[in-house]
C-alpha cells in the first residue's frame, strides 16, 4: 500500500494536539493529550486501570473522535475519516477478544476482514494459512472461536488484524493469558513489524514484557500523559512511575539497589557480564 | 524436595490420609465429553492445610480443569470420562453435592465479571449466603465482615459494573469468603489488573492465609509477583503433574519456560550468577542482598 508522501519528509504518522475526550456520561477520560509518533516507532502506553490508555488508542483508529483538540493519522484529521477508512491502515486488537469475534470458525474469522477489504480469493487463502500458522492456530482452524481459551482468542484477534497488513498495529493487553512461548513470539513480531517500518503501539500492564523491547514509553494517569521518553529515561525515574502507579521492571529496581548509573536494558547475560567484572 | 512425579505415585499409600491433608487427588483421569484426548492423566497431588500452592503450566495444560475437579464443577457440571478420586476435607468430590462443596471451596474466576451480577456490591457479597438460607442477622454480620476484610465497605451500595477491575476482583473474593470456605482457589487473578493492584491482591492473599488460616490454590503466570508468597509450586504439563517443590527449588533446577512459564528476569540473572536453591533470588531486593556482601 502507498504511504502518503508527507511521511517521507518525517512528518508524524500520528499526532495528538491538546486532545480532550468526555464520555457521554460526563466522565472526562482525556484531559489535554499531546504527542506524536514517527514512522517505525514502537510505543508502549502504561498506567493504572482507568488512566485513559484505551480511550487514547481508540482515537487512533477513529473509533472515538476528540471532544476538543485534534487527532491526525497519516496527516489527516480523524474527524474527516470514517473508522472503516482508518481501520484498513490502523489495526486494533481489543483488550477483550469477545468484542472482536463473531464468525462460525477461526478460519472464517480471519477471512472476514480480508474479504471486507477486497483482497482477491487467492491472496486471501494464502494470508489465512500463514496467519493460522504464525499464531499456532492451525489445529483450531475449523472450530468456533468462542470455544477457544482466553489466550487463544487473543492470538486469533492479533492474527486476523495482522492478516490485512495494517501500517499501525495497536495491541491492547496482548500478553494476557499468553504463555512464555507466545510472549516471545509477540516480541519477535513487534521487532519484525518495526523493521518493516510499521508502528506498533502496546497498551499493557506487563512491564516485564515491555522492558526488553526498550520502546518509547508514555505513562498515563488521570487522562494525562505524565511522562514520554525512552524506556530508560521513563521507567528508571521513580517520580514518573509513582505518579502513574506503574511498577518499575525488576532489572531497573535491581540496578538502582546496586547503585548502577544506568539500568540494564535487557538480557540477563549482559547484566551478568557486568556483575562478574564488578564482583569478581 | 523437588521430585519428578511418577504416574503411580499416590500420596502416602501406607499411612493413608494425614490429618493435615486438606485436598487429596489420587490417580485422577478426566476426558471432556466429545473430546478425544484426556485433559487430566494420572494426576496425584496432596495439598496440606494452610498452604499456598502455585499451579503453573502452558495454557491448555489442564490447570483450570484440575481446579474444577477440586470444587466439583468436574464431574458435576461438566460431563465426561472420570476416574480416580478427589477428596476435599475428607469428602469424596464425585459423591458430594456442589452446594456442600461450595462451603468448602471458594472459586475466583479469571474474569470477576463472570461471578458478579447483582445491583449492589453488598447484594453481590450476600448472594452465596442467601442461597444457604442463613438467618438474616448472621448474613448481615458475614457480609460486613467480608467487606471489611477486603476493604470494600465504602463501595457497599455501588453497582458492581461501575467498579474498576481491581475492585470487582475484591467484590468477587468477598462474596466467596463470606461463605467461610477452607480453600480459596484463584484462576489467574491478576491477569486483568495493573501491577500495583495486582501486587496488593497478592499481599492480600498472603494476609488472608495467615489471618483466616485458609488454604490457597492459585494459577498465575506472573511469577515475579506471586512466587514469593507460595510455599509450593506444582507444574502441570499435558494433563499431569510433572514437577512439585518450593518455587525456589523448581526455578533453580528447571527451565520453567519449557512449561510455558515465563522465568522472571531476576531469577534468570540469579541463576546465571550461580545463586541457586535456597539462595535463588526471587526479586530485586533479594538479589541485591545476595550480591552486596561480595562487593
Amino acid at each position: 500500500m502507498q504511504l502518503n508522501s508527507n511521511l517521507k519528509d518525517g512528518k508524524p504518522i500520528v499526532s495528538f494536539e491538546d486532545v480532550f475526550y468526555s464520555h457521554p456520561n460526563g466522565n472526562v477520560a482525556l484531559k489535554g493529550v499531546n504527542f506524536s509518533l514517527r514512522q517505525s516507532e514502537v510505543l508502549a502506553i502504561l498506567g493504572s486501570n482507568g488512566a485513559g490508555k484505551t480511550t487514547l488508542v481508540r482515537h487512533i483508529n477513529g473509533l472515538l473522535k476528540p471532544t476538543r483538540g485534534k487527532v491526525s493519522v497519516f496527516g489527516e484529521d480523524t474527524k474527516q475519516l470514517s473508522s472503516a477508512q482508518l481501520s484498513r491502515r490502523v489495526g486494533i486488537v481489543f483488550q477483550n477478544p469477545n468484542n472482536q469475534l463473531f464468525a462460525q470458525s477461526v478460519r472464517k474469522e480471519i477471512e472476514f476482514g480480508l474479504r471486507n477489504f477486497g483482497f482477491s480469493e487467492d491472496i486471501l487463502k494464502k494470508r489465512v494459512e500463514s496467519a493460522l500458522n504464525d499464531f499456532s492456530l492451525l489445529d483450531y482452524a475449523d472450530r468456533p472461536p468462542m470455544e477457544l481459551s482466553g489466550g487463544e482468542k487473543k492470538r486469533l484477534c492479533i492474527a486476523l488484524v495482522l492478516a490485512w497488513d495494517p501500517d499501525i498495529l495497536i495491541l491492547d493487553e496482548p500478553t494476557v493469558g499468553q504463555d512464555s512461548e507466545q510472549k516471545e513470539k509477540l516480541s519477535e513480531m513487534t521487532r519484525l513489524l518495526q523493521s518493516q517500518n510499521k508502528n506498533v503501539i502496546l497498551v499493557t500492564h506487563d512491564v516485564e514484557f515491555v522492558w526488553p523491547l526498550q520502546p518509547r514509553i508514555i505513562l498515563m494517569a488521570n487522562g494525562l500523559i505524565v511522562a514520554d521518553g525512552t524506556s530508560q529515561a521513563v521507567l528508571s525515574d521513580s517520580d514518573f512511575t509513582n505518579r502513574a502507579d506503574v511498577l518499575a521492571p525488576q532489572l531497573v529496581d535491581f540496578s538502582k539497589l546496586m547503585g548502577f548509573l544506568k539500568p540494564f536494558p535487557s538480557a540477563p547475560f549482559e547484566a551478568e557480564k557486568i556483575l562478574r567484572i564488578e564482583h569478581g | 524436595m523437588l521430585r519428578p512425579v511418577s504416574a503411580t505415585n499416590s500420596s502416602n499409600p501406607v499411612l493413608g490420609r494425614a490429618a493435615s491433608d486438606l485436598i487429596e487427588i489420587k490417580d485422577l483421569n478426566f476426558k471432556y465429553f466429545g473430546s478425544t484426548t484426556p485433559v487430566l492423566q494420572n494426576v496425584n497431588l496432596t495439598v496440606k492445610n494452610n498452604e499456598i500452592v502455585l499451579i503453573a503450566g502452558h495454557s491448555g495444560s489442564g490447570k483450570s480443569t484440575l481446579l474444577r475437579a477440586i470444587n466439583g464443577l468436574i464431574p458435576h457440571q461438566h460431563s465426561g470420562d472420570y476416574s480416580g478420586e478427589v477428596l476435599v476435607d475428607g469428602l469424596k468430590v464425585s459423591e458430594t453435592s456442589m452446594s456442600v462443596l461450595a462451603l468448602k471451596v471458594g472459586y475466583i474466576f479469571q474474569n470477576p465479571e463472570n461471578q458478579i451480577f447483582m445491583f449492589s456490591v453488598e447484594r453481590d457479597v450476600a448472594f452465596g449466603l442467601e442461597n444457604l438460607a442463613l438467618p438474616q442477622a448472621e448474613m448481615r454480620e458475614r457480609v460486613d465482615w467480608a467487606m471489611e476484610l477486603l476493604q470494600i465497605k465504602s463501595l457497599a451500595l455501588r453497582a458492581p459494573h461501575e467498579l474498576s477491575d481491581g475492585q470487582k476482583q475484591r467484590v468477587a473474593i468477598a462474596g466467596v469468603l463470606a461463605m467461610k470456605p477452607k480453600i480459596l482457589i484463584l484462576d489467574e487473578p491478576t491477569s486483568l489488573l495493573d501491577p500495583f493492584t495486582a501486587k496488593s491482591l497478592v499481599n492480600l492473599i498472603r494476609d488472608l492465609r495467615s489471618t483466616l488460616g485458609i488454604t490457597v490454590l492459585i494459577v498465575e503466570h506472573r511469577l515475579d509477583l506471586v512466587a514469593k508468597i507460595c510455599d509450593r509450586m506444582v507444574v502441570v504439563d499435558k494433563g499431569t503433574v510433572v514437577l512439585e517443590g518450593s518455587p525456589r527449588e523448581i526455578l533453580s533446577k528447571t527451565d520453567v519456560s519449557l512449561f510455558g512459564v515465563t522465568e522472571p528476569t531476576i531469577v534468570k540473572l540469579s541463576k546465571r550468577l550461580s545463586l541457586e536453591g535456597e539462595k535463588l533470588a526471587l526479586d530485586a531486593q533479594e538479589l541485591t542482598t545476595a550480591l552486596k556482601p561480595v562487593a
